[in-house]
């Protein structure tokens, strides 16, 4: 055989086993993907399935149709989205300081305060739910402390209604913000600082037209990230709200544990999923998502 | 003190004195972000059936009342047996994805990343319902089995963050070195891979842990009878009554996941 001939055959085998190994390399997956497949995007689709069956199994917009039609619903949507815009921006309010704060602290002292945000991330919601609905309650902490010093003569209902709602779930979400906008203003470099002051801006100015642009879109990630997973809250709401605050997935709970109406629980859950994964969608499409998920390729 | 009033707080040389504001402000939040937990933890220590700070008098009443109580106990040993479960699951799965997917260079690996990781995306009350209907059909409802494959898929995004982010820093030529010298690529990543992503592992099977032991609404769903979780209770007499009980374990759970996070920031300090 000619030396070109097994050049060629070499070629050919070496990229046999590229390609053999490229399959499997990609096959160390499949116990990972196969546990998400069955326990996540089967029934996940068999919900949406479920969502276009009326009362008598036939096709039908039943489901849908209630959606657009009944006030109660209405009210509902209205509820998630007011609790999700609300907990968002009063998190952008108290967490933009907080990772500015944190983020030009020398590193030995940011690690140390640092846990004071890591901390409650990892401890349980329930755990935090808790405790606040017994600092908040009639004869709670804050109200007793508050009657001590004269801010008001009676317990203050702060509990089971939409204050405790929203207290509750910015103490949870806060970290969802602050961990991101942090990542992203360590990032800044402090050369463009240094330029701007230079040349001649005072420190408002510099923060304003520098620093502060810079810091977009982490912020703008960590509020996406408070938002949607706002719009799916269940335990907080359903806790401190005390059955005034009434968000959609608490109704899809409802729905199924009550009415055990399965369309109704399903389409629900169709359009939330709809709804997170649009806004999710057009906010990656607007900035690069993917480097905020930590895409498998760098 | 006049002197660290008046010098430079950062580039722009504005003056600790000037911002002394934003720590103040700072330093309320962080309080504000860490005082429920741990005003909690004294109150479980009350003598009283109404949860008091500063209890008037301590005692281990509802320490008492939890760890002799039947349901309690079993409701704890089905989230620490998940927990533990699904962290075993979780890890092996989630790091031979991460690999598998970061060195492929096939088309594909880039969309199978994306599926493992929306469990994060999703909401959880949608993943919890269709989890529970197609249990109802295979009969996995109220089986620890559904309950750690339900958790699973809830770790598996962490666990494929954590160690992709891993391997992004470490340089793999190390690999393809120690298999030029003669190692399969079994033995060189066991040999020369993990041991230098391994405390990302440790990390990610602890976070594993912790979100199945935290978890409540899947756990609602899914979990009960024989095998209720701790969450799954503790929401269920959360809706009724403010048990002190419910203080120490509480207690508990925040002693528990301090030490793990404190333990992963040591081990994510550690240079992988």
């Amino acid at each position: 055989m000619s030396a070109a001939g097994d050049t060629a055959l070499n070629a050919r085998l070496l990229q046999r086993d590229a390609s053999v190994e490229r399959w499997s390399l990609l096959g160390l997956a499949s116990p990972a993907i196969l546990v998400v497949m069955v326990v996540m995007v089967l029934p996940v689709g068999w919900l949406f399935y479920l969502s276009f069956l009326g009362d008598d199994g036939q096709f039908s917009l039943e489901n849908y149709n209630r959606m657009i039609e009944s006030k109660a619903y209405g009210r509902i949507f209205w509820t998630t989205f007011k609790v999700s815009v609300l907990t968002t921006l009063i998190c952008i309010l108290i967490g933009y300081p907080l990772a500015y704060f944190l983020a030009q602290l020398p590193s030995r002292m940011a690690n140390i305060c640092l846990l004071t945000v890591l901390l409650p991330f990892w401890t349980s919601l329930l755990v935090r739910t808790y405790a606040w609905l017994v600092l908040l309650q009639r004869k709670g902490l804050l109200n007793r402390w508050a009657m001590d010093i004269g801010l008001w003569d009676e317990p203050v209902k702060l509990v089971h209604n939409l204050n405790g709602t929203l207290i509750g779930m910015v103490h949870i979400m806060l970290p969802f913000l602050v961990l991101p906008l942090y990542g992203s203003m360590k990032a800044i470099s402090e050369d463009y600082m240094k330029a701007s002051s230079n040349l001649g801006a005072g420190p408002v100015q510099t923060f304003w037209h520098v620093f502060f642009p810079l810091s977009l879109p982490g912020l703008f990630a960590g509020a996406l990230i408070v938002f949607v997973l706002c719009l799916g809250f269940f335990v907080t709401p359903a806790v401190l709200g005390g059955g005034r605050v009434i968000m959609v997935a608490m109704q899809i709970t409802t729905n199924i544990e009550l009415f055990f109406n399965w369309g109704a629980a399903s389409a629900l859950g169709v359009v939330l999923l709809i709804l997170t994964l649009g806004i999710l969608f057009a906010a990656s499409r607007a900035l690069r998502l993917d480097n905020i998920l930590g895409g498998g390729h760098g | 003190m006049m002197r660290w009033w008046h010098s430079p707080a950062s580039e722009t040389q504005i003056t600790h004195g000037q911002r002394l504001w934003l720590y103040i402000l700072s330093a309320l939040i962080m309080v504000w972000l860490v005082a429920p937990s741990i005003i909690v933890i004294p109150m479980s220590f009350s003598q009283s059936q109404y949860l008091e700070f500063p209890p008037r008098e301590w005692s281990l009443r509802w320490y008492a009342h939890y760890f002799q109580s039947v349901e309690w106990m079993a409701a704890t040993r089905t989230s620490l047996l998940a927990g533990v479960l699904t962290m075993l699951l979780a890890t092996p799965i989630g790091v031979a994805a991460a690999y598998g997917l970061f060195v492929s260079r096939h088309p594909l690996a880039r969309f199978m990343f994306i599926l493992l990781v929306t469990p994060i995306i999703v909401p959880v009350i949608l993943i919890a319902i269709g989890a529970f209907y197609i249990y109802v059909q295979i009969g996995l409802v109220n089986s620890l089995l559904g309950l750690v494959l339900a958790h699973t898929i809830l770790a598996l995004p962490l666990i494929l963050v954590i160690v992709s982010a891993a391997l992004k820093s470490y340089d793999l030529n190390q690999e393809l070195a120690a298999r030029g010298l003669g190692a399969s690529r079994l033995t060189a990543f066991l040999t020369v891979t993990l041991p230098q992503i391994r405390f990302s592992i440790i990390t990610s099977a602890l976070l594993a842990f912790l979100t199945s032991f935290d978890e409540v609404i899947v756990a609602m769903f899914v979990s009960g009878g024989d095998n209720s979780t701790l969450t799954r209770n503790m929401f269920n007499a959360l809706r009724d009554q403010i048990d002190p009980t419910i203080a120490a374990i509480s207690t508990i759970m925040i002693v528990i996941s301090s030490t793990l996070v404190i333990l992963t920031q040591i081990f994510g300090k550690s240079k992988d």
